[in-house]
């Protein structure tokens, strides 16, 4: 017995002490500008270390350097010569894909037989690395623009297609249970109960899917193509011009940045019941 | 309308769920199912409602439902089933999008349903600010909704306290009071099947048989007085008599799964 007093004292003698607190820690939060501080201070960092050659700028340019990098690339206009080539192409890439992928997942998810044949497919083709299989787009599509957009689109196509169904599979069955019991139809459960149900796991896809799209994308200009940040970093590269190589690899993070926050958003507008 | 349990067996696998269960529930009678965990209560439930294809026998209905009736047979479930994304009118009004109505008449039925329910300040409130007790109301509101002829309710009261409960009673209670809807009640509680049900349905442990079918003989407004409660409690005594060794076989077989 952990409190048991001791013989022959009486309770109200007894110090009194205070239960301490044992339940911190633990909780999943963060503090609201801890991470861009911590940011700034390895960007201070990094520039002093530049700054002072103490780092050699052909190995890592300061972050002055590669700011001053894509401020040339702006104005020279070369900025959205490449840009504007890896923005087509993922664009185009990421909705064929992702509109493939949705029909295929909802597909798998509502039916036997397409669950049957598809996941077969899927599990069968969604390991191969998609970049390997560029050299055979470029000998079927030709060596323009349709190879590195079929790229894309298969790599997202999988992704999309698996968080689909994942999604379809996860809405509760009792509130497609419930909606039968009302008679209402196939379609109306779809839109109104399957659609909304897995709509989490869709976004949640969406988040991997254009990271892939980007992955993609670079990789398929290193291979074969003129313009694109991919290309460019490519270039930069084998040109030792390390600041542009790093400006092309901040533009990436940047556009990945946004695409994370369009995310974000869509899931604060549809999500908002969560 | 009556809807007819006429010999219904059904086995999961190898596994003999309900055994022969026969019964008829008349238009505007409640009818509450009880027995021992596992006996097959909501299977038989499922079964009534047709959302299980039972494996022998079939549930049937005789006469007509009423002419507004939307839905002759509505469930109403033990965990809600309520969409999280649709505010309460919404959920009030899905099972109508489908029906032949204009915004009008939807607009109406659902604000009827909801003022049944003690609701209508809450219509643009979402199912995860309510609690269990109110969501609860939106599901019962739902079912109201499309104006059933049988009730076909799950435990609706099992995942709710005791003070919710003893409300939510109250309004069920008041809901059934003209005897224009009828109700099939499955229930673990004892208490809410006497205080509830015209007749009681006693199934066996699995497989499922009727067991008994015992009548209460006092009507629902008489069940509420002081006077009532003896009489009750010896009701329900006279059940639990009945299923108490079956629960606890139950509850072993439960703990030894």
């Amino acid at each position: 017995m952990l409190d048991r007093a001791p013989a022959g004292t009486s309770a109200k003698d007894e110090v009194v002490r205070r239960v301490r607190f044992r339940g911190a820690g633990f909780v999943p939060a963060s503090s609201r500008f801890g991470g861009w501080i911590a940011l700034a201070l390895v960007i201070a960092i990094w520039q002093a270390a530049g700054s002072t050659g103490f780092v050699n700028p052909l190995f890592l340019p300061a972050p002055s350097a590669i700011v001053r990098a894509i401020y040339q690339l702006a104005i020279s206009g070369a900025l959205w010569q490449h840009l504007s080539a890896s923005l087509l192409r993922i664009g185009v890439g990421w909705l064929l894909g992702t509109a493939a992928g949705v029909a295929v997942g909802f597909a798998i998810g509502l039916s036997r037989l397409a669950r049957s044949v598809g996941i077969t497919f899927i599990s069968a083709l969604f390991p191969i690395p998609k970049i390997a299989l560029l050299p055979l787009l470029i000998l079927w599509l030709g060596i323009g623009e349709e190879p590195k957009i079929a790229t894309i689109a298969l790599g997202v196509f999988f992704s999309t297609a698996i968080s689909v169904y994942s999604g379809v599979d996860a809405v509760p069955r009792n509130l497609i249970r419930m909606a039968q019991s009302f008679n209402v139809p196939f379609a109306t459960i779809v839109r109104k109960v399957v659609w909304p149900g897995a709509l989490p796991a869709i976004l949640a896809g969406f988040r991997i899917t254009s990271s892939v799209a980007l992955l993609l994308v670079v990789s398929a200009e290193m291979i074969g193509a003129q313009y694109g940040i991919g290309a460019f970093v490519l270039q930069a590269g084998n040109l030792m011009q390390t600041d542009q190589l790093l400006a092309g690899v901040v533009i990436l993070s940047v556009f990945g940045l946004m695409v994370g926050r369009v995310i974000n958003w869509l899931e604060i507008r549809l999500l908002h019941w969560r | 309308m009556d809807l007819i349990a006429n010999h219904i067996t059904h086995r999961f696998g190898d596994l003999a769920v309900l055994d022969d269960v026969s019964f008829t529930v008349s238009a505007g009678e409640v009818v509450a199912i009880v027995g021992p965990s596992g006996c097959g209560k909501s299977t038989l439930l499922s079964i009534l409602g047709g959302l299980l294809l039972p494996t022998a026998g079939a549930p049937e209905l005789r006469g007509a439902p009423p002419a507004d009736s939307l839905n002759p047979l509505t469930f109403v479930f033990q965990d809600f089933a309520l969409l999280p994304w649709a505010n309460v009118e919404e959920n009030v009004e899905f099972p109508l999008l489908h029906a032949q109505l204009s915004a009008v008449q939807r607009r109406a039925l659902v604000d009827d349903a909801l003022r049944r329910t003690g609701l209508t300040d809450f219509r643009k409130t979402y199912p995860k600010q309510l609690s269990g007790g109110m969501r609860q109301r939106v599901g019962i509101s739902r079912a109201l909704a499309v104006k059933p002829a049988i009730l076909l309710m799950d435990e609706p009261l099992s995942a709710l306290d005791s003070q919710t409960r003893e409300l939510l009673m109250e309004d069920f209670v008041r809901l059934l009071a003209d005897g224009g809807m009828g109700a099939v009640y499955v229930t673990h509680n004892l208490e809410e099947a006497a205080r509830l049900a015209d007749r009681i349905v006693v199934l066996s442990r699995r497989p499922g048989r009727i067991r008994e079918v015992v009548s209460v003989p006092m009507t629902r407004t008489e069940r509420g007085e002081i006077a009532a409660r003896e009489k009750l409690l010896a009701l329900q005594n006279q059940i639990w008599s009945l299923i108490r060794n079956e629960a606890i076989d139950a509850e072993r077989e439960v703990q030894h799964a």
